[in-house]
This record gives C-alpha cells, sequence and structure tokens, in this order.
C-alpha cells in the first residue's frame, strides 16, 4: 500500500487548534526588549505597562464570558485550572461536612477524572454518573445523587470527544436549592459556542486557550464572585493573582489568550455559522458510507466535533490508512495509549466489537474543499479496509 | 527606552529565541500527543528543547520535567518528594529562600508537617554546622538556593550537599537566578533535584524545568493525562518549550562572555557603590552573582527610591519583583538579621546581557544626585 504524503488535512481542532495569526503577532509584541517583556509585579514604569496588557486580556475574557475581570484565574491550562477548582474547593469546603462527596461523570476529561481518583484517595467519595446512550448526563442524575455532603458538582460542558453540550444551565438550576457548588471543564465550548457564565449559573469554570486559537500554556479558571464561589490555592509563593496562583504572569501567553477571546467574541456568529455548513457536509457524506453510525447523534451536539463508527474494520488500520488526514481516535491525551476509549465505552459503544471509530474536528480554518478530500479518503479507506476485513461481509 | 536593571525580575527574550519561538506559534500546531504527523512533529519539537536543556545542565534528557515556571517547579519539588517520601515529614528550609519555597514550607507548617528553619548570618550564609545540626534528624527534604534572587549572595551546595547525601535527606537546588550567570552543573552540585526557568535566561516566561535524579520518587501535584512521564499532566507549551530550548543552548554557549560582560560592569558598579558614602550594599561580604547587587541609600525608602529612579528613566527593583507592593521590608533582610529600618531601604540591581557601561555611569551619577 502506498502512504503518499500530499497536502495534510487537519481536521483535529478538538485536539488543538492553530493560533490565529493576529494572536501570535500580539504575543510577539511582549517578548523582546521592544516589546513588553517586563515582569507585570515589578513596580517600574515597564513592569507597569506589562501589568497592563494583563488587564487590559483580562477584560477581553471576561466579556468573552461575560464576567468580571476579578472573577479570572490565569493558569497553564484547563488541566491546571480543572485541579484548582476541584482540589481548591475541596480544600475549602471540605471540612464542613463528615465525608465530602463529588459528583461527576464518567466521561469527564482525564484532567477531571484523574482528580477525582486523586481525591478519592485522599478520602472524598465520588460518584460518577453514567451518560445515556447518546453521552447525555441529566439534572435528573445528578439530583439523584446529591447527598448532604456534596460539595461540589462538577460536569463538562462540551464532551471533548463525542461534541455532546450537556444541560449545564439545568444542572445549576437545581443546586440553586442545594449547598454544592458546580465546576464546569468549558474547555471545548469557550471561544466555539456562546458561554455566558452568568446566565449558566455556575460556581467554576475551566477553559483554555490552545482550544479557540490562542497559545498552548494558558487557561484560566472562572471563579464566581457574587455569590462568592471560595477555593484554596494549590500553587504558591510570591502571592500573584491575589495568592489564587503564584508564579510570574507569562504576559505573551495572557496576552495571546486575551486576543484570541477578543476574536472568538467578534466571529463567534460567523463560526458557528460555517462550522453548521461544514458539519452538514461531512455528515451527508458520511451517511454515504454503508453501516456508518454518528455517536451520540440523538444529543444537542456542538457543530465542530463529530465522532463517527465504522463497523467492521480495527480503528488503528483506519487510522493508519489516512496518513494525510490529522483527526484522532479520541482525545489526543489518551491517543498513545491503544485502549478503546473510555468515553466511548460509557455511551454503550461495544468495544469488543470490531469497528473504527473517528473523532473529525473542524474549525474556523477548515475549508468545504478539505471536507470534500476528507470524505473522499475516508470513503475509499473504509472500502479497501472492508474489502479485506474478515469481520465485514458484503452481503 | 529606560534603562533596565531588573533582569533577575525577568530577562527580554533573546531575539534569536523569537526567531525559534514563531515557527511554533504560526506553522505547524499540532497537540503532541496526537499520533498524528502534526503531533509527531511538535512532540519532536519538545524532545528537541528537553535535550538542549539537559546539555546546558549537563544532564540526561528523561531528567527534564517541564513546568510552567520556577514557582511551579519549586511547588512540585517540595509537595512532590513530601507526598512520595517514606521519612517523617519533615522540611529544612532557610527563611531566605524564594517564597515559591518558604511558602509551601509555612503552608505545610499549617497543615501539620514538621519545619526546620535554618539559619542565616548578616552575609546570607548557612554555616556548615547548623545545616550538619538540622539534618541530624530525618526529614523529607531540605532545599538550599545556589544564588540568592535579592542579595545575589551565593551558597556553596556542594559542600551542604555532601552533608545531606551523609544524612540520606533529599536535597533539593533552586539555581533560578544563577543559572545562566556562573558555571552551573547539576553532578556538580550534587543534588537530587533543581529548578531552572527560562524567563531569568533570555527564554520565554511560563516555562521552567524541575531537573531530577532517576532515582528519587516524586509525586505529581497536578492530575490528569499523562504528560512529562506522568509527572506534569497538561497540554505542552510547545513554542515557549521550544524558547527555553534555545535559550537553554544560548546560555551554555555565551556563559563566559555573559559572566565576563557582568563582571567587568559589575566592577564599575562596585567601585562606583563603595565611592558613595550614603550607600550600604548588603551581603558584601559574601561571595555573589556577577550582576547582582542589593544596597541602601542613606534617607531614602527602596520604594521611594525605586520610583524616583523610575521617574529619571532607570528600572531597578526594591526586592523581589514577587513581593512587590506589599509594604514589607525584604524577607531576605530580615532574615540575615538586618535591622527593618535599613532594610526599608533596600533597592536591587540586576544587570544582564544587554547592559552596558553607560548604563552603570547613569545609575551611578542618580545615585549621587540622590545621596542626601
Amino acid at each position: 500500500m502506498s502512504t503518499q504524503i500530499s497536502r495534510p488535512i487537519y481536521l483535529d481542532y478538538a485536539a488543538t487548534t492553530p493560533v490565529a495569526p493576529e494572536v501570535a503577532e500580539a504575543m510577539a509584541n511582549c517578548l523582546t526588549i521592544d516589546g513588553l517583556f517586563a515582569n507585570p509585579a515589578s513596580e517600574h514604569a515597564l513592569g507597569r505597562l506589562a501589568g497592563r496588557a494583563v488587564e487590559q486580556s483580562k477584560s477581553a475574557l471576561a466579556k468573552l464570558i461575560s464576567c468580571d475581570g476579578a472573577e479570572l484565574v490565569f493558569t497553564s491550562g484547563a488541566t491546571e485550572a480543572n485541579n484548582l477548582a476541584l482540589k481548591g474547593a475541596f480544600e475549602f469546603y471540605g471540612k464542613r461536612v463528615a465525608k465530602p462527596h463529588l459528583i461527576t461523570s464518567k466521561i469527564e476529561h482525564k484532567a477531571v477524572l484523574d482528580v477525582a481518583d486523586w481525591l478519592e484517595q485522599s478520602g472524598v467519595a465520588v460518584t460518577r454518573l453514567a451518560p445515556d446512550a447518546n453521552g447525555v448526563i441529566s439534572a435528573q442524575q445528578v439530583e439523584d445523587a446529591l447527598t448532604d455532603d456534596t460539595l461540589l458538582v462538577s460536569i463538562q460542558h462540551v464532551n471533548n470527544e463525542l461534541g455532546v453540550v450537556q444541560p449545564i444551565a439545568e444542572i445549576a438550576a437545581l443546586l440553586k436549592t442545594h449547598p454544592a457548588r458546580l465546576h464546569v471543564d468549558a474547555a471545548q465550548s469557550v471561544g466555539k459556542l456562546a458561554v455566558d457564565v452568568k446566565a449558566l449559573g455556575v460556581d467554576y469554570l475551566s477553559l483554555s486557550a490552545h482550544k479557540f486559537y490562542g497559545p498552548k500554556g494558558i487557561g484560566a479558571l472562572y471563579v464566581c464572585g457574587q455569590p462568592r464561589a471560595s477555593l484554596r490555592a494549590q500553587i504558591h509563593g510570591g502571592s500573584q493573582q491575589n495568592g489564587f496562583r503564584s508564579g510570574t504572569l507569562p504576559v505573551h501567553q495572557i496576552v495571546g489568550l486575551g486576543k484570541a477571546a477578543e476574536l472568538a467574541a467578534q466571529r463567534l456568529d460567523e463560526d458557528l455559522k460555517q462550522a453548521a455548513i461544514l458539519r452538514a457536509a461531512l455528515e451527508q457524506g458520511l451517511k454515504k458510507i454503508d453501516a456508518v453510525t454518528i455517536n451520540g447523534a440523538g444529543a444537542e451536539h456542538i457543530a465542530n466535533i463529530c465522532n463517527v463508527n465504522f463497523a467492521g474494520i480495527a480503528g488503528e488500520s483506519l487510522l493508519y490508512a489516512l496518513p494525510d488526514l490529522m483527526v484522532s481516535t479520541g482525545s489526543a491525551c489518551n491517543a498513545d495509549r491503544g485502549e478503546p476509549s473510555y468515553v466511548l465505552v460509557a455511551v454503550g459503544v461495544d468495544g469488543r466489537r470490531p469497528q473504527a471509530n473517528l473523532r473529525i474536528s473542524l474549525g474556523r480554518y477548515t475549508q468545504l474543499e478539505d471536507i470534500d478530500l476528507a470524505l473522499e479518503k475516508i470513503t475509499q479507506a473504509v472500502a479497501r479496509l472492508r474489502r479485506i476485513s474478515p469481520w465485514w461481509s458484503d452481503a | 527606552m529606560p534603562i533596565y536593571l531588573d533582569n533577575n525580575a525577568t530577562t527580554p527574550l533573546d531575539p534569536r529565541v523569537l526567531e525559534a519561538m514563531l515557527p511554533w506559534l504560526s506553522g505547524p500546531y499540532g497537540n503532541p500527543s496526537s499520533v498524528h504527523r502534526f503531533g509527531r512533529l511538535t512532540r519532536g519539537a519538545i524532545d528537541n528543547a528537553r535535550q538542549q536543556v539537559a546539555d546546558w545542565l549537563g544532564v540526561s534528557a528523561n531528567m527534564i520535567t517541564f513546568t510552567s515556571g520556577g514557582t511551579e517547579a519549586n511547588n512540585l519539588a517540595i509537595k512532590g518528594l513530601l507526598a512520595a517520601s517514606n521519612a517523617p515529614q519533615r522540611i529544612v528550609v532557610s527563611p531566605t529562600e524564594h517564597p515559591c519555597i518558604f511558602e509551601p514550607a509555612e503552608l505545610l507548617a499549617n497543615s501539620g508537617c514538621d519545619v526546620t528553619w535554618l539559619p542565616v548570618d548578616q552575609q546570607g550564609q548557612i554555616t556548615l554546622a547548623d545545616f550538619s545540626a538540622a539534618l541530624e534528624q530525618p526529614a523529607a527534604v531540605v532545599s538550599v538556593m545556589r544564588a540568592n534572587n535579592e542579595t545575589g549572595a551565593l551558597q556553596d551546595i556542594a559542600a551542604l550537599s555532601a552533608v545531606a547525601r551523609e544524612a540520606g535527606v533529599p536535597m533539593h537546588c533552586d539555581v533560578v537566578q544563577a543559572a545562566g550567570k556562573i558555571p552551573l552543573s547539576f553532578t556538580g552540585l550534587g543534588v537530587q533535584l533543581m529548578t531552572v526557568s527560562a524567563h531569568k535566561i533570555y527564554g520565554p516566561k511560563g516555562v521552567g524545568a524541575l531537573v531530577a535524579d532517576a532515582a528519587v520518587d516524586i509525586k505529581p501535584i497536578v492530575q490528569g493525562g499523562g504528560q512529562e512521564r506522568g509527572l506534569r499532566p497538561g497540554t505542552e507549551n510547545v513554542a515557549a518549550i521550544v524558547g527555553f530550548g534555545v535559550a537553554a543552548e544560548l546560555a551554555a554557549a555565551e556563559l563566559a562572555m555573559r559572566q565576563a560582560h557582568c563582571q567587568q560592569l559589575i566592577d564599575q558598579l562596585d567601585a562606583g557603590l563603595q565611592a558613595n558614602a550614603a550607600i550600604t550594599v548588603f551581603a558584601d561580604g559574601a561571595e555573589r552573582l556577577p550582576n547582582t547587587r542589593q544596597f541602601a541609600l542613606a534617607g531614602w525608602e527602596g520604594e521611594a527610591l525605586l520610583m524616583e529612579l523610575d521617574r529619571r528613566g532607570i528600572a531597578v527593583s526594591s526586592g523581589s519583583a514577587c513581593h512587590s507592593g506589599t509594604g514589607e521590608p525584604s524577607h531576605v533582610l530580615l532574615g540575615m538579621g538586618i535591622e527593618r529600618d535599613l532594610a526599608y531601604g533596600a533597592i536591587r540591581v540586576s544587570l544582564g546581557k544587554d547592559n552596558s557601561a553607560d548604563d552603570i555611569t547613569t545609575l551611578l551619577q542618580q545615585l549621587a544626585e540622590l545621596a542626601r
């Protein structure tokens, strides 16, 4: 089989997005001696200039998610933001009840699940809700799992593999009458869907710049100021960000995040419209292939993530048959393990049945011709693999 | 453009580092954990940078764990060692460490960990006798910095680490300020763990590393995803890591030149400070970094002097940038037993590779004018 390398088609926007040119330019202006290179904690004029750039970026991000700048803590990314929210909340509120309780789901990102495991080892009771066949966690399930000791509920806004949107506002509404706080991992939604933290009613919300055309290595945690949600810092020493996250503020990264937020706010409608058109073309093409299922198709979706199942062939072989197609079989963070995705297993995809699952995720720079080309390659590869597959018969 | 004499707070990025970073901001954009071509490209860039940092420090690449900076690396060293240790929950540190060492220590003390504070003398030095006495009891970690960020005073780490090794206590050394300014080798220091930061060596902010001997067990302080061999999960900051690698390579290649340049400027500065009768230099009996001087000008509070110099176009610090604005005198100077009134007067001048003799001349002129 020839694996001739041609123009790569990047359809892995859920793993990471390219940095927008406007963002890269803004970042480059905050690094060298002729730019805003100083430490924002320094008290001299150069330090103050850098500090002002940080504040402006914070305002841009605050505007994107409809909060106040004072409610944002910059972190090194969504993983750290999730760690800060979960560990920080349990450290702060943990002593209020006899047996602190966390409610989360089985299909959260590893950056929540691993923290849940860690909390469990340190004495927190953890309930991991199973999603329905479409990947949805219902408010009813959360309500049923609540106890007097529940301190935190952590549910992601959009699932990173399925693209399913969870009923966050409903869950938040139900928690109005319960002291438990709500944390939402919004790494896959901020900058792509309209996210209004006040309208959603969340207490903590994690986000990451590199999922919406900003740089890697920067994210933020929203911590609701009114009614006040509290937490304890996890990285100490230096007292930056009011002590909630110590460490020299990486000005260029923060400015990159701010610029990405500004662009997202401007382009949200346009990006959404484009994603819907591309998504429709993609699904239409995929459905022409025999024995194809869109995983989680019955639930509300983010347009840019499409998780598709092809019966009768192995996932690895399909990925190797598509060398020019930058897609994934699940979350990039689990990509190197060769295990079936725990998210797909949780929505009832039978890991023992021979099948290939691809996560195809689109973005701002995806063209309709990229979709056409990808469909052509996928259609050919699936047909070829099925011809030689012992698990497939055309009959 | 003001004269920038605050290189211990942060250094401007070397244009050659920016050049290396730009392609990773605007070019291949894969997630290093993705198995496709773009993913592998970014993974390769990280591997390359890891080797550059390892070569600079004289260690093997698998000893490098990239973090979001020196603060996180120091937190990881202290908390990670403590969490993994079977030894009694006891930490030995000095009060003149950077806040990202002593604050975690203070917090751990509040939660029942036994913390022993090593005394320092008026020059900021830990004596071998005090160090040995502190390690008579078992401990999970001892941490001493190579160069103090405020005074620039150097600590003889090799001598201390020999004692720690004898006592069987894992030793961590924060070399954030020493790295790139004086020769440095992990094996030469003889410690098990070491922290470095990119933005102090003309690299980008937002990336640092913990260097750890493979035999040392540390637990991660961030959970989720298997990046950095599970010790530091989270999507890698590719562009910054690439920048760190190039900054490390340049730091190694240009060390002698940078050191000689700073030495020449600091000799000029020292002569000028000595000639000004109103100036008291701190830790002036200690061997210090060739770029750092902390001093007080009689009749001036440090903050006021900083502001006045700023007004006159010279950027200095009143201590650690991480502690600015708290209104408290330097914890380093108080730890050295300097009187509060004198400590309130402290300012820090820290030179870099881009400074010139004219910069020093201007500073000395201004200080002479401001002497009351």
